[in-house]
């Protein structure tokens, strides 16, 4: 069932290019304390206050592995469908920089710990699937701020030593969308795991973009540029975007891509170098000695694979399943745990006769609209789960119309209150007893009578303005069905 | 007073737990001694005052089920103990306090003994002759300018010139037992993993190891007590049961079959130095021990393995000393420009040389051909003694190639200067222990040593030859106090 999404091509003249995407994503791994230390991990603390003599590389210390951090990546690499490797050895990455405290990094380079997996996402017509070629455990560097004076630059180690995943994808991907689709199926993934809550704006998630173009056609690569450091998904699409336009541009001139580093610039929406691959580092790899290689055991990863709850795509197969959802129905709703885990509540509160169309319908609509114009979060929803369920099954048991719902939805916005209660105070109930409704379009008809001459002489569009007559007359309440059947017999 | 300083650690535990002398007493005449042989510069930092102040408070209400009861001590300058300055023997940590101390030392504390001061090394630990210190040449008690040897010159220096009952040194590549057989003391290293290296300034992680060094194998035993523990902070660490070494000693070595493997009779190898070695045969015979030949073959592989393997894991290790948190720092332009000047001028050139060697070797074009290459190499020697330990219980060798040599006589020879090291690195290679004792004179009169290599673990085996041997052997170092006007 694997199609071939709308192709993203480049054109120019009398040719056609694919590019040809691979990421290098930086998941923070979602822990208390640092890889290698005990100190604190938290977001936003002031400026060196979660540093140890460890994350300072003072004479003498050692590092010393978090099991829990090693936990969160193999429970991340079971969610990768990946192999587990259950011998990895940590490498030290030797380069000078102020932040970098001891001189090197300790990340894995021969041995990881998760080896070849593969994410399945979804595009607009099927699903493709993307694989993964590694995904090992390194250190984070602190941070270097260099514009609190104009001649020092300062160093804030609390990010130093925090432990990060970098998840290494196959070059699979093939546009901007592609490159979106796949970042937020992982995100999701993770948070899924809760091995990484993928706050981007923090930097829990970056990724390094690897570019490269081609013609259409042609089974080899190109030359690839590696875009570092890219922290939003806009800005990984804006940098993609450029940068393959930029190669197809040197290729059409007949010159030749220089495989480099580069840097996107967010304010000019440009990649520029940042060194040439004769200038690259070299980063004298070699297995740390101050730690022994990382050796798990099968009972050890059969525990963690017990404690992985359901993921995206078993959510979906089962909401499609159980719930008579469509595909594109259930794609919404697991695509963030926290949105699924607010429609699985609001499943369970509306009980045995649940109307599952209406209730996805006001979550992806009236809810969703709510949340995006308010800048919310589904966690920050002004209307509880339990309460939302009550406002569909008022709608599905006749007690309020599908407008009314609207009206009651707005007034349940304000300290998410009992729908049931506001339709009781403010006498909202839908009327359906057919007497009053009855008498109520007789009315109607006897004040409209030319109209209602002219409908039964065949203009039908009158129909609609005696529905719109009687509805106002009823304040809005009446049950629009049975005002359809009455008109229909009295007409 | 001054026959405190001539009492072995074991004698002075029973004088302070017999009461026959206090802490203070002790603390007191080992001062005096260090006051009056600065000479030797020994130490690079003196705590003396504190010492004295320690001394009191024990006297006051003495501990004496403590295994080190209110007994002095000064150790070797690359251990980190907290508020006094650490210097390593270099410049650029010149001015390092650190707010930590180091879990050997912690244990030691913990025992009852009192810090005297800090002891001149080899900087980085890097030297076998303690002439690469920043803090300027240690002399050997034995004679004028000879080296005390290195690393830990400082720590031989000051147990054989007494003054210091005991000390711990650091062993990477022979550092704990050249200098003990430069200065006619014991010197032991530990089984890799049996003392946490944590806050320890780091020399190579792999090859690092602390051990004691005292003036007799008893003495040694008891302080390989109270410093080997597991330790959590070094992943390193091993968790096994270790013996009471110093209770369980014993001279008692019937039926132990001692390995002589042929390789260590190196070319050009002093005469002395293998009489010295067919005499240690013919001591282990004598206490009933059997002597079997064995072959280590990649012997002669060891010393450059050793200088690839050491230097590669220093050039990543010293990375650390940048200028930006601690330690010296030199004003630069920009920051490439500090880190330059602060490393050229806080590093001597030993440091510098063994920092381009270990960054040459992990060079991404060089990996292979020598440091991947050095560490299969490396496999092979520990093969060598796994398949020896099939057949012997312990080896025996001599500790150095020579006796120790005059100050400046090797300086401006590095290679020479590591041939000083090719009966010990192999045993650092492997993770082995090894202990030196002090086993005869050469024409010189300076002390010769022999060295007896264990299995892993096995600390107590070779502990008790080296005792037994050290009955039979009953040698006498030759101190005249020369410094002592």
């Amino acid at each position: 069932m694997s199609k071939k999404s709308r192709e993203y091509l480049i054109n120019r003249k009398d040719n056609q290019y694919e590019v040809v995407i691979g990421l290098e994503v930086h998941a923070q791994v979602l822990s208390k304390s640092k890889l290698f230390s005990t100190s604190a991990t938290k977001f936003g603390a002031e400026p060196n206050t979660q540093v140890s003599l460890v994350d300072a590389a003072f004479p003498g210390m050692l590092p010393v592995i978090n099991e829990f951090c090693v936990k969160q990546a193999i429970k991340t690499g079971i969610g990768l469908n990946a192999r587990i490797n259950k011998r990895s050895v940590f490498d030290r990455k030797n380069y000078f920089y102020a932040d970098l405290p001891q001189g090197y990094q300790i990340s894995q380079f021969k041995d990881p710990i998760v080896g070849e997996g593969k994410v399945i996402i979804d595009l607009p017509d099927g699903h493709k699937e993307v694989g993964i070629e590694r995904l090992h455990l390194e250190q984070d560097a602190g941070k270097s701020i260099h514009d609190l004076d104009p001649q020092n630059t300062f160093v804030d180690l609390n990010r130093s030593g925090v432990a990060l995943m970098e998840i290494v994808s196959k070059p699979d991907l093939r546009s901007p969308d592609e490159v979106s689709i796949y970042i937020k199926k992982l995100r999701s993934i993770m948070q899924y795991l809760g091995t990484c809550d993928g706050n981007m704006q923090e930097g829990s998630l970056r990724a390094d973009v690897n570019v490269s173009v081609r013609e259409k056609g042609s089974k080899e690569f190109g030359t690839r540029c590696e875009i570092k450091n890219v922290n939003s998904i806009k800005f990984m699409q804006m940098a993609i975007e450029y940068e393959a336009n930029r190669q197809v541009d040197l290729i059409e001139e007949g010159k030749t891509i220089d495989q480099e580093t580069r840097l996107f610039d967010t304010k000019k929406n440009e990649t520029r170098s940042m060194r040439s691959k004769e200038d690259a580092h070299d980063y004298r790899y070699f297995p740390d000695p101050d730690l022994l290689p990382l050796e798990v055991s099968d009972e050890f990863v059969n525990k963690l694979k017990s404690e992985i709850p359901e993921l995206p795509d078993d959510k979906k197969k089962r909401f499609i399943n159980e719930f008579k959802l469509s595909a594109y129905e259930a794609t919404i709703l697991v695509s963030d745990i926290e949105i699924a885990k607010y429609f699985e509540e609001v499943v369970a509160k509306m009980g045995k006769n649940k109307d599952m169309k209406l209730a996805v319908n006001w979550i992806t609509g009236e809810l969703f609209a709510v949340l995006n114009s308010k800048n919310l979060e589904i966690t920050q929803s002004p209307v509880s789960a339990k309460n939302l369920a009550i406002l569909v099954n008022l709608i599905k048991n006749g007690t309020i119309s599908g407008k009314i719902a609207k009206t009651v939805f707005e007034l349940m916005l304000k300290n998410d209150e009992d729908p049931q209660k506001i339709v009781e105070e403010k006498g909202l109930k839908q009327q359906s007893d057919p007497k009053a409704l009855e008498e109520l379009i007789d009315k109607i008809i006897n004040n409209n009578r030319e109209k209602a001459i002219e409908y039964k002489q065949g203009k039908e569009k009158l129909f609609g303005f005696f529905v719109g007559q009687a509805m106002k007359a009823s304040g809005g309440k009446a049950n629009p069905q049975l005002i359809n059947e009455i008109l229909k017999k009295k007409l | 007073m001054s026959d405190i300083t001539k009492q072995s650690l074991t004698e002075l535990v029973e004088s302070i737990k017999n009461k026959k002398l206090s802490s203070s007493e002790v603390t007191k005449a080992f001062i005096e001694r260090s006051e009056k042989s600065k000479v030797l510069n020994a130490f690079i930092t003196e705590d003396f005052t504190s010492a004295l102040d320690k001394a009191k408070k024990f006297d006051q209400k003495p501990d004496l089920d403590l295994k080190l009861p209110g007994i002095p001590m000064a150790v070797k300058d690359l251990f980190c103990t907290k508020n006094i300055k650490t210097t390593a023997g270099s410049k650029i940590l010149n001015n390092f306090v650190p707010t930590y101390e180091s879990t050997v030392t912690e244990n030691i504390w913990n025992e009852g003994a009192i810090l005297l001061g800090k002891l001149n090394c080899d900087e980085f630990a890097m030297g076998s002759s303690n002439e690469t210190s920043f803090f300027g040449n240690v002399q050997n008690p034995i004679d004028k300018n000879l080296v005390p040897g290195g690393s830990s010159g400082g720590s031989a220096s000051a147990v054989a010139g007494q003054l210091t009952p005991i000390t711990i040194g650091t062993d990477t590549g022979g550092s704990i037992r050249q200098p003990a057989s430069f200065t006619g003391t014991v010197g032991l290293k530990p089984t890799y993993g049996s003392c946490s290296r944590y806050g320890i300034v780091a020399f190579a992680s792999s090859l690092d190891q602390a051990g004691p060094m005292a003036q007799n194998v008893r003495d040694c035993a008891l302080l390989q007590e109270v410093i080997s523990s597991f330790d959590a902070k070094d992943s390193t660490s091993i968790d096994f049961k270790r013996n009471h070494y110093s209770k369980d000693l014993t001279n008692n070595i019937k039926g132990k079959k001692i390995g002589i493997p042929k390789e260590y009779r190196v070319d050009g190898m002093p005469k002395e130095i293998e009489d010295l070695w067919q005499k240690g045969i013919e001591y282990v015979r004598d206490c009933g021990a059997e002597i079997i030949n064995i072959s280590l073959p990649h012997t002669s592989y060891a010393l450059p393995t050793y200088y690839i393997v050491a230097p590669a894991e220093a050039s990543s290790n010293l990375a650390r000393y940048d200028g930006v948190k601690y330690g010296y720092r030199a004003n630069g332009e920009n920051l490439i420009d500090m880190y330059e000047k602060t490393r050229s001028e806080g590093f001597g050139a030993e440091v510098q040389r063994r920092i381009m060697i270990g960054t040459y070797v992990l060079s991404s074009g060089y990996y292979d051909a020598y440091y991947l290459k050095a560490q299969k190499v490396r496999r092979l020697i520990k093969n060598d003694f796994d398949e020896a330990y099939k057949k012997v219980d312990a080896i025996l060798t001599p500790s150095t190639p020579s006796s120790a040599f005059k100050i400046g006589e090797k300086t401006n020879d590095p290679v020479s200067m590591y041939l000083n090291d090719i009966f010990t690195v192999p045993v650092n290679l492997a993770g082995l222990p090894g202990i030196s004792i002090p086993a005869g004179h050469d024409t010189k009169g300076y002390p010769l040593g022999l060295q007896i290599i264990g299995k892993a673990f096995d600390e107590q085996n070779i502990l008790n030859i080296a005792f037994a041997m050290e009955e039979k052997i009953n040698f006498k170092n030759k101190i005249t106090d020369w410094w002592i006007k």
